[in-house]
């Protein structure tokens, strides 16, 4: 459970090196510290809904990155906003 | 051969006649559903940002609830995903993508446009916006504004909410909404007169 | 470690090798394939026999070189038949004889 203005990490892992899965966490920022913005609600885990297996609901954040935290060119101080999962999620 | 690399058009003629003979999906619900979403376009769109722009009420309502706006506006949200609403200001401008695919708000926009779907695209607008936007659609967004690109990465689906541009003063909503087109409420252009 | 490498091919957000490339802005109607390819998914959906999430999965499944190839709804085609397959709704056996028969 994270709360309006917490920093959060997105967790580096990388599950599409161990077999097919289909993940929504963009690869650009796996392992960027970001703020969340809002808490958008709870929907089911596409990861399971897309291997037709039972998908937990699980809680969807949206999160809030500096552009200079994933690509220092041009201007850092642009935003970037992604919905992100609560497991992809960790305290840094 | 793998038969799913079979030409495509022959591959939807076969699908569709197998699904039709078995009666799992006839030839009329697929006809009647092309109708439908032939329907949807992004005027719909166009009439929610209009009405935002004349009625606060109805803006701060947008921005709290999306898909709640949307059928106010009489706008079909039934099954549909949630509508998220992005207010541009004089300090942030965003734009709208999905990196994985091509999520987009197609209850009120529409289909996505062939660009919105294209590897370019989905590469450059969240790493390069602002040369992309400059580029590509000779948008340019001053330095004094931010540029925040929503990456549309699950269950909600995104859409701008322009700001409304000079020389519009006392216009009423129908003439409003027809200067508000697609890429503004993606975040490629701004509205103008 | 280099999240270009690790990454899967259909995840392109800032990938360095699309950076040059233009971007077609031109509207591009949509054909009769790409509309009934549409109306399909929608039909597979409203009847709970493919999800968006799986009907993704299969796109995501195909091949990089004939992922960046394909058109859009070519893509979705392939992912549709892949599935259908899947779960059982047709056979391969039937779909080759209807592609055969053609």
């Amino acid at each position: 459970m994270f709360a309006a203005g917490e920093t959060v990490r997105v967790k580096d892992a990388w599950p599409e090196a161990a077999g097919p899965v289909h993940i929504r966490t963009p690869h650009y920022v796996r392992g960027v510290t970001g703020e969340v913005v809002r808490r958008l609600g709870a929907f089911a885990n596409p990861e399971d809904l897309a291997f037709g297996r039972p998908a937990e609901r699980i809680a969807l954040y949206h999160v809030r990155f500096q552009k200079g935290a994933i690509w220092p060119e041009a201007k850092p101080d642009d935003e970037l906003l992604i919905e992100i999962f609560e497991h992809w999620l960790e305290r840094p | 051969m793998n038969v799913t690399e079979a030409d495509a058009l022959r591959l939807l003629a076969a699908v569709r006649r197998l699904l039709d003979e078995k009666g799992i999906v006839s030839s009329a619900e697929v006809e009647a559903r092309m109708a439908a979403t032939d329907a949807a376009s992004p005027g719909q769109g166009a009439t929610m940002v209009a009405r935002a722009w004349v009625d606060p009420d109805y803006r701060a309502l947008m921005l709290e609830d999306g898909t709640k706006a949307a059928e106010e506006m009489g706008i079909m949200m039934r099954g549909m995903p949630p509508l998220g609403v992005l207010e541009n200001t004089a300090d942030v401008h965003h734009l709208v993508v999905c990196t994985l695919c091509s999520c987009y708000p197609r209850a009120v926009l529409g289909y996505p446009p062939f660009w919105y779907k294209s590897a370019a695209f989905r590469a450059r607008a969240v790493r390069d916006p602002r040369a992309l936007l400059a580029a590509e659609w000779r948008t340019v967004i001053a330095d004094t504004v931010k540029v925040r690109v929503v990456d549309s990465t699950a269950d909600y689906r995104w859409m701008v909410l322009p700001m409304r541009p000079a020389g519009t003063e006392g216009w009423d909503e129908v003439r409003l909404a027809a200067i508000v087109r697609e890429g503004d409420m993606i975040g490629v252009t701004v509205p103008a007169v | 470690m280099d999240k270009e490498v690790l990454r899967a091919h259909h995840d392109l957000g800032g990938v360095s090798k699309f950076m040059c490339e233009k971007v077609d802005i031109e509207p591009h109607g949509l054909t009769a394939f790409d509309r009934e390819v549409d109306a399909l998914r929608q039909m597979l959906a409203a009847k709970k026999l493919m999800s968006v999430d799986e009907l993704r999965r299969g796109i995501e499944a195909i091949p990089e070189e004939a992922y960046l190839r394909l058109g859009y709804y070519q893509r979705w085609i392939r992912s549709i038949t892949d599935h259908l397959l899947r779960s059982g709704v047709i056979s391969e056996a039937e779909l080759r004889a209807v592609l055969e028969a053609a």
